[in-house]
C-alpha cells in the first residue's frame, strides 16, 4: 500500500477553499475544476475497506474509512462540485466558489468519517459553508434567512453532540456504526441528522434559505447538506420504522407547498423535500432492495436537481426575475435552458430512459415486496404527484404558459456546458443504469425496463399531466407564500417575546419609581441627622465633649468593678 | 410578429389530440401486461392510469384548501 492511497478525498477540496481567495483567476478556474476530478481519483485508488486511523484523547478516530455506500455519495459529491463550479465561475463570487468548494470537502469528509468526532467536525463544517453560500448572494432577504439557517442548524449540531457524547459514554466508543432507537442519546443523533433533511417539523429552514442564494449558489446548496443526511440516516439508522412517517410526511408537504409556490427555485427547493422525503422512506423500509433504492436516489436526484436548479438559475442570471407570475414564454429565446430543464423535469419525475426511472422506482418495489401496502399506495401517488408540482409545473410556468413578453437569451457557455453535461448523465443513467447499479452498497438484482414497468409508468405520469391542464385554471400563479411551521419562529415568537418585552418594561418602569423613591427617602433621612442642620453633624463646643468623655469614663470604671 | 408553431391555437389543438391519442394508447397497450399484482387492485385494467389521475386531483384539492388557511401575501414576512 502506497502512501497516497491512504489521503482522505474531501482533504484537497477543502485545503482547496482556503487557498482559492489567494489565487489569480486562471489558477483559481483551474482548482475549482480540477480539484474535484483529482477527488474521484483519490477515491477510486483507495484500497476496497481502506481505514486511516488516528488517537485523539484516547479515542480512536478514523477520519478516511471507506466504504461502497462512501465511495458512491462522495462520487457523486465530486461530480456535484465540479459541475457546480463550472456552472459557476462565471458569476460566483470568490468567497462564494471556496463555500462551494468546502461544502463539497465537507460533505465528501462526512462519507467517509468512520468515527463520530469527524463527522461531527465536517458537519459544523458544512453548516458553515453553507451559511456562506446564502449570505454570498449580499441581499437583506439573504442575509436574514442566512441567520435563520445557521440558528437552525447549529441547534441541529447541538442535539448531534449531545447525542454523540451520551452514544460515547454509554458504549466507550466513537465508532460510527448503525445504531438501534434504544437510549435517549440515540433519538437525539437521529433528531440531529433529520433536521439536516429538512424533516418535519423543521422542514422550512430549505425552502427559505436556498432560494435566496445566487444561481450558482443554490445550485451548489442543493447537493450537499440534505444528501450527508441521507447518507448518515443510511449509515446509522438503517430499518428504523419511524422514518417511514417522516418520508412520506415530507414527499406530500413538498408536493403540496410546491403546487402552491409561485417563486420558481421555491418550488424546487420544496421539491427537494419531496424526494428526500422517498429516499428517508427507502432508509426506513430497511431492506436491501430498498436501500439500494435510496441510494441510488440519492445519486440520480443529486444530478437532476442540480440540472433543474442550473435551468432556473439561468432563467434567474438572464431576466433578474424569479416569480412565475413574471415569468413564461422563454422557450423561444432560451431554447438549451428550456431543453434541459424539460430532461431534469422528465428525469425528477422517473420517466422511462431518464435517471429517476431507474432509482425511484426500486423504493416502492421495496415497499410491495414487503406487503406495505398504504407505504405502496401513498408512494405511486406521490410519483404522480412529483410530475405534477416539479415535471410539468416548474417547465410549463417558467418556459410556456402566457408569454411574458421577455426575450432573454441562453446563459454564457460555462452555465450551458455545466447544463449540457448534467443533461447527458440524466439520461445516461437512465439508459445504461448498470455502472451505478454496480456501485450500489448491496447486490442489485432489479430489473427496471420490463414492459409492465414501463407501460404502468408511462399510465401514471401522462394521466397525472392530464390532470395537470384540465386543473391548470386552478393552479394559476398568486402573488402568494405559504406559511410554514417557520411561522412560529419567524412570527409568533418574536411576536411573544415582544409582548413580553413590553409587559417587563412596565412593571419594570413601576419598579423604578418605587426603588427612586425609596432611595429619595433614605436620602432624606441621612440629611435629616447627618446633614448641615443635622443632629449628628452639629459643631459641638469642646467643654461639651470633655464632661461627655469624662462620663463615659466614670461609667466604664464603675462597670470594671461591678 | 410571426407567433412562434407551438403557441397558434391550431396547433395547440392538434397537441391536444395527438396527447389524448397517447394516452389511450398507454392504456391499452397495458391489455398485452402480464397481471402481476402485489395489493390486488393494482393489477386492474387501467389501475395507473385512473389512479394517478385521481391522487392528482386530490392533491391539487387537498392544496387548496390548505391555502384557505395558509395563505398570505409574499410580502407577509417582510416587516422581519
Amino acid at each position: 500500500m502506497t502512501a497516497i492511497s491512504l489521503i482522505p478525498p474531501g482533504l484537497p477540496l477543502v485545503l482547496g477553499a482556503l487557498l482559492l481567495p489567494l489565487c489569480t483567476a486562471r489558477l483559481r478556474a483551474l482548482l475549482v475544476l480540477g480539484l474535484p476530478l483529482l477527488v474521484i481519483a483519490l477515491v477510486w485508488q483507495l484500497p476496497a475497506g481502506a481505514v486511516l486511523t488516528l488517537d485523539f484523547l484516547g479515542y480512536e478516530l478514523a477520519p478516511l474509512s471507506d466504504s461502497k455506500l462512501g465511495r458512491l455519495f462522495a462520487t457523486v459529491f465530486a461530480i456535484m462540485a465540479f459541475a457546480g463550479g463550472l456552472f459557476g465561475l462565471n458569476h460566483m463570487r470568490v468567497a462564494e466558489l471556496s463555500a462551494a468548494l468546502l461544502s463539497a470537502g465537507c460533505a465528501i469528509s462526512i462519507a467517509f468519517a468512520g468515527d463520530l468526532v469527524t463527522l461531527l467536525v465536517f458537519w459544523e463544517g458544512l453548516a458553515l459553508a453553507s451559511t456562506l453560500l446564502v449570505w454570498s448572494a449580499r441581499t437583506t432577504q439573504s442575509r436574514d434567512a442566512g441567520l435563520r439557517y445557521l440558528v437552525l442548524h447549529l441547534f441541529g449540531g447541538v442535539l448531534l453532540l449531545a447525542g454523540i457524547i451520551g452514544h460515547v459514554a454509554a458504549t466507550g466508543s466513537v465508532a460510527f456504526t448503525a445504531m438501534t432507537l434504544d437510549s435517549p442519546a440515540h433519538w437525539m443523533i437521529l433528531a440531529g441528522f433529520l433536521i439536516n433533511a429538512g424533516a418535519p417539523p423543521l422542514s422550512a429552514w430549505l425552502p427559505d434559505a436556498y432560494p435566496e442564494a445566487s444561481p450558482g449558489g443554490m445550485v451548489a446548496l442543493s447537493a450537499f447538506t440534505t444528501k450527508t443526511a441521507v447518507f448518515v440516516l443510511l449509515t446509522g439508522f438503517p430499518g428504523a420504522d419511524i422514518l417511514i412517517a417522516f418520508g412520506l410526511y415530507m414527499v406530500f408537504y413538498g408536493i403540496v407547498y410546491a403546487l402552491l409556490e409561485n417563486d420558481m427555485r421555491r418550488i424546487l427547493a420544496y421539491s427537494i423535500v419531496n424526494q428526500v422525503g422517498f429516499m428517508i422512506v427507502g432508509i426506513g423500509i430497511g431492506t436491501e432492495l430498498s436501500l439500494n433504492g435510496a441510494a441510488a436516489h440519492a445519486f440520480t436526484h443529486i444530478i437532476y436537481k442540480a440540472l433543474l436548479l442550473m435551468s432556473a438559475g439561468s432563467v434567474l442570471y438572464m431576466t433578474g426575475k424569479r416569480k412565475c407570475t413574471d415569468l413564461g414564454g422563454l422557450f423561444q429565446s432560451m431554447p438549451l435552458t428550456a431543453v434541459c430543464g424539460i430532461i431534469g423535469a422528465l428525469a425528477i419525475s422517473s420517466f422511462p430512459l431518464t435517471s429517476g426511472f431507474i432509482s425511484k422506482s426500486m423504493i416502492s418495489q421495496a415497499a410491495a415486496d414487503q406487503h406495505l401496502a398504504m407505504v405502496w399506495f401513498l408512494l405511486v401517488a406521490a410519483s404522480a404527484g412529483v410530475f405534477l408540482h416539479a415535471g410539468i409545473k416548474f417547465p410549463w410556468f417558467v418556459f410556456f404558459q402566457k408569454d411574458s413578453g421577455l426575450r432573454p437569451p441562453d446563459p454564457p457557455l460555462n452555465m450551458r456546458l455545466a447544463m449540457i453535461l448534467f443533461a447527458f448523465l440524466c439520461i445516461a443513467l437512465g439508459v445504461w443504469p448498470a455502472p451505478l447499479y454496480d456501485m450500489l452498497p448491496y447486490p442489485v438484482d432489479y430489473v427496471p425496463y420490463t414492459y409492465a414497468h414501463v407501460v404502468t409508468m408511462l399510465q401514471l405520469l401522462l394521466f397525472s399531466g392530464l390532470a395537470f391542464f384540465i386543473m391548470l385554471p386552478y393552479l394559476k400563479r398568486t402573488l402568494t407564500i405559504t406559511l410554514d411551521w417557520d411561522w412560529f419562529y419567524r412570527s409568533l415568537g418574536p411576536r411573544l417575546l415582544g409582548q413580553a418585552a413590553r409587559v417587563l418594561d412596565r412593571w419594570h418602569a413601576h419598579r423604578r419609581i418605587d426603588a427612586l423613591r425609596h432611595i429619595g427617602n433614605f436620602i432624606g433621612t441621612l440629611f435629616l441627622y447627618h446633614g448641615p442642620q443635622g443632629i449628628l453633624a452639629r459643631t459641638w463646643a469642646t467643654g461639651s465633649m470633655v464632661l461627655w468623655v469624662v462620663i463615659l469614663l466614670g461609667i466604664y470604671l464603675v462597670a470594671y468593678y461591678i | 410578429m410571426k407567433q412562434h408553431w407551438l403557441v397558434r391555437p391550431g396547433s395547440i389543438r392538434l397537441l391536444w389530440i395527438v396527447f389524448l391519442g397517447i394516452l389511450a394508447l398507454t392504456v391499452l397497450a397495458g391489455l398485452l401486461m402480464h397481471p402481476h399484482a402485489a395489493f390486488g387492485i393494482d393489477g386492474s385494467f387501467g389501475f395507473y392510469a385512473w389512479f394517478g389521475f385521481a391522487s392528482c386531483i386530490a392533491m391539487i384539492v387537498v392544496a387548496k384548501l390548505l391555502a384557505i388557511v395558509l395563505k398570505r401575501k409574499d410580502s407577509y414576512y417582510d416587516g422581519d
